[in-house]
């Protein structure tokens, strides 16, 4: 069966896969990886994204064969309870998570837009934000912890 | 596995009293599957819900589930201030009909006001009981004695003896008293204190499971086949086109139609191979005739829930009477992430993961359909994707029972983005027409209120379910909207007050309770007309609703709702109504249910003329639950309430042709995103010495009129018709009604 070696959270692995357009999202799910949620597969709702090459990208519309030799970075690969990324911890304080479904996500693509833009404006953070989406109305915590972090940066 | 497990779960795993049914230690699966032995399950008894360990831990049985609301912690601060121990020593179970007693579905949002409280009253009957034993065992009156950190110690000082000592490994074996006397709300330590919700940090960083992420060894990925046409058959099925996908088995019972594969993806691509053919169905109404469809439903019951009396008095002069109809669409839950299940179905017994608000009652439907005797079913709830009444949970639970069963092996199914929205069971539409006169001073006299509503089947005791109804299995279909005709009464004094309901014998789509069900488009019709009489009289609108309200709660939620506004007091419309961007202020009001929560909403809007675009700017909410148990979570719950509702009013409407749903992705079915949320101000009421009431729905029920009141005071056009879209203000600015 054809591997592709990828660099997930820093670490190489092999992913084996009989179909090369197998997306990302499934390849992550199966090494374990599981805070990358599957929300559509069409690329509209945000729960799947993570960071390839520092640059937030939806895991279900990235094929395997796509992602191979790039470096993915998912949510577990950002931080830990122990040692949170800034992000995270903004995220915890502000206590944002209902069901939290969406929050990977939202993380995720709050670390893109910061990794390109250190201080952006809430309106930027609403808008980077707006393709990624969120039932229970967690979004006003979501833009203060963003906001936090956004601002202490 | 077992490193994947959350602490609260392996707390469960103590000693051999419990019996666990899935693998910590490469364990078969569900080798036990069965209600285990040993935990209590009756309600009426103390045990059931408490079991002290030793160690210095107590642990908390719990009927009742936690969706990201919070209950577990609200739960721990409830159970800890009334027995005496902390929070941090309080273990946790929900949710498992072999270890948690059935307290009913997680719903109307009633975890805390009838779980809580029935827990604390356990909590409070097991403290009588070990002070008693301290009593005798350090022969002090139990006056002079406390329960405190997880010991009974002298009030005076001195050393107390820890609860495990004083049962010494026995169980309370008391019945729960109802009456148990609880603690002076004075002396709580943790009620009232915005504690951390225990579950956020793993849903940061990625370690929470939820039963989308829970594997159990050989499981098996299973997807749906669901029919182009929602009342097809199945005609033939062509296996021979998924031939080349490895390991894939096609599962057929009648109508029933799934595929399964070793791994996710290969199911999916199974799914989409897959060629079948299917009968042609189309009986359902046209989109844009829905609402006389319901309005000319003959098969209908009627029921007078409100009647008046009327004084006789006749109206005064200059009294004006006013008629309107609102409509409010089918809309669905539209959860992130599709429904997902596991089970575990063998020829005597069956364990189901599922991220059901209801195991109790699942449990009953599983066994019903399944042909088990229910004690060989088995329901453990694992979190899923937010859930907010009845999403398809249930189904997909149902859906993998039946797989598992067909192959032999324990299956997951995990939904489509397509099948979310497109089966999930709907918010049904709810017509509401409303009549009523004011006199020119303001009071309101000979109101009428009448609604068409799908009828809850009558003491149905399995919940309808797709699946066993594909499958050909037996189970009695019926209808379980929720209690939608609550809140179409208005809360303040009428000479005269009727509210007719034409039950309807079926809905276009399987409805299910959605978020304060039926409450959201009650409410926008009774305080959207509240708002058309006060407006018909030139009166302000919070003037003319306080005329009518005696009780002091309700008053008081009012007032600080304006304050929060710094309203103005005027009539609507405002002055600016023809301005190209005219904005403005409206607000609604509810005592949700007439028995619970007491809810002011305030809206500042902008509606931008030229585009029909609404803005909502700013939304406040004054909010009395009774005693507020945790502030934070009760914030959480008002911020999604409010957001949830706005999107639902704004943008949400279930699509649909002759043969089925049409809004099947995010693009068909949008929600509210980040750009337009609102600002949200909120003021919280807490009164520590009365019974708390839920705080999950009741800001719900508001919102619908708050805007279209706010709408109303900004631009001079009545909105009454959910959604408030571009199109729809547009044709209210041009003069044709919607």
């Amino acid at each position: 069966m054809p591997t592709y070696d990828l660099n997930i959270n820093g670490r190489t692995r092999s992913a084996e896969s009989a179909d090369p357009m197998k997306p990302l999202l499934y390849v992550l799910r199966e090494f374990g990886l599981t805070a990358t949620k599957f929300g559509c597969g069409l690329g509209q709702c945000g729960a799947c994204t993570v960071l390839i090459d520092g640059q937030s990208t939806r895991s279900c519309q990235t094929t395997v064969a796509d992602a191979a030799g790039h470096a993915v970075t998912t949510l577990e690969g950002l931080g830990s309870v122990a040692a949170p990324h800034p992000l995270q911890a903004a995220f915890i304080k502000e206590q944002v998570p209902q069901c939290g479904y969406c929050t990977s996500g939202m993380i995720m693509t709050a670390a893109g837009l910061l990794a390109r833009k250190k201080s952006p404006s809430e309106a930027e953070v609403r808008s980077e934000l707006d393709g990624n989406l969120c039932r229970c109305g967690s979004h006003v915590r979501v833009v203060r912890a963003v906001m936090s972090v956004a601002q202490g940066g | 596995m077992n490193a994947r497990f959350t602490p609260s779960r392996r707390a469960v795993l103590k000693g051999g009293a419990l019996t666990v049914g899935f693998a910590l230690a490469g364990l078969p699966v569900a080798a036990k599957a069965a209600n285990a032995p040993g935990r209590p399950l009756d309600p009426t008894q103390v045990d059931s819900f408490l079991e002290v360990n030793g160690g210095g831990t107590v642990t908390v049985y719990c009927g009742k589930v936690d969706l990201g609301q919070g209950l577990r912690i609200a739960m721990r601060q409830i159970v800890g201030d009334e027995l005496g121990i902390g929070t941090d020593k309080i273990r946790y179970v929900e949710g498992d009909t072999a270890l948690t007693p059935n307290q009913g579905r997680t719903a109307g949002s009633n975890g805390i006001q009838q779980g809580g409280v029935q827990l604390r009253r356990a909590a409070a009957t097991a403290r009588n009981a070990l002070i008693a034993l301290a009593a005798q065992k350090l022969d002090r009156k139990p006056d002079d004695l406390v329960a405190v950190d997880g010991a009974v110690k002298p009030k005076a000082g001195g050393t107390g003896v820890a609860f495990a000592d004083l049962l010494a490994g026995k169980a309370f074996d008391l019945k729960l008293d109802p009456k148990a006397p609880l603690k002076d709300p004075k002396a709580y330590t943790l009620v009232g204190k915005s504690l951390p919700r225990p579950d956020v940090p793993a849903k940061c960083t990625g370690t929470n499971v939820y039963i989308h992420d829970f594997k159990v060894p050989g499981m098996m990925h299973a997807r749906m086949i669901r029919p182009p046409a929602i009342g097809a058959t199945l005609v033939s099925v062509d296996e021979s086109s998924v031939k080349d996908l490895p390991g894939v088995q096609v599962v057929r019972v009648k109508d029933f139609l799934a595929v399964v594969a070793p791994d996710e993806w290969t199911s999916i691509r199974a799914m989409r191979a897959l060629k079948a053919q299917w009968s042609e169905w189309s009986g359902l109404p046209a989109q844009d005739q829905l609402a006389a469809a319901l309005r000319n439903d003959t098969a209908v019951s009627d029921e007078t829930t409100v009647n008046k009396m009327v004084s006789g008095a006749p109206p005064a002069d200059g009294a004006k009477t006013l008629s309107a109809s609102y409509f409010w669409p089918m809309q669905s839950h539209a959860s992130i992430g599709p429904s997902c299940a596991i089970a575990d179905v063998r020829p005597d017994q069956a364990t189901v993961w599922t991220a059901s608000q209801g195991t109790h009652g699942n449990q009953l439907t599983y066994a019903r359909f399944l042909d088990l005797p229910v004690d060989k079913v088995r329901l453990i709830y694992m979190e899923g994707s937010g859930c907010y009444g009845m999403n398809g949970h249930e189904d997909a639970g149902a859906d993998a029972a039946i797989i598992s069963r067909a192959i032999g092996k324990p299956v997951r199914v995990q939904w489509m983005r397509e099948d979310e929205l497109g089966f999930d069971p709907k918010g049904p539409p709810q017509l509401i027409d409303v009549k009523g006169s004011v006199t020119p001073d303001g009071r309101i006299f000979g109101w009428r209120t009448e609604m068409w509503l799908p009828k809850s089947t009558r003491g149905m005791p399995y919940i309808p379910l797709l699946g066993p109804a594909a499958a050909g299995l037996d189970l009695t279909n019926g209808l379980n909207p929720g209690m939608v005709a609550q809140n179409g009464d208005p809360p303040y004094a009428a000479d005269g007050l009727q509210v007719i309901v034409h039950w309807l014998e079926k809905t276009p789509l399987r409805p299910a309770p959605l978020r304060s069900p039926g409450k959201p488009a009650n409410c926008f019709a009774v305080e959207s007309f509240v708002d058309e009489l006060a407006a018909a009289v030139g009166q302000d609108p919070v003037a003319f609703r306080l005329r009518g309200l005696t009780d002091p709660r309700a008053v008081e939620v009012i007032r600080r709702t304006a304050t929060l506004l710094n309203w103005q007091a005027r009539p609507s419309p405002g002055p600016g109504k023809d301005a190209a961007v005219a904005r403005g202020r409206g607000m609604a009001y509810v005592h949700y249910k007439h028995n619970e929560a007491y809810v002011g909403i305030g809206m500042e809007v902008a509606v931008e003329r030229a585009s029909g675009r609404i803005k909502v700017e700013r939304v406040v909410c004054a909010h009395d639950c009774g005693q507020i148990i945790n502030p934070d979570g009760v914030r959480a719950q008002l911020e999604g309430s409010i957001t949830q509702t706005v999107s639902r009013v704004l943008m949400e409407e279930v699509k649909f042709d002759r043969s089925g749903v049409t809004s099947v992705d995010w693009s068909s079915y949008p929600i509210l995103t980040h750009s337009d949320v609102p600002k949200i101000d909120l003021d919280l009421i807490d009164r520590p010495e009365t019974p708390p009431f839920g705080a999950g729905e009741a800001a719900c029920a508001p919102i619908g009129a708050a805007l279209a009141n706010a709408v109303f005071d900004a631009a001079g056009i009545r909105l009454r018709t959910v959604p408030f879209t571009p199109e729809r203000v547009k044709a209210a600015i041009a003069g044709r009604q919607s």
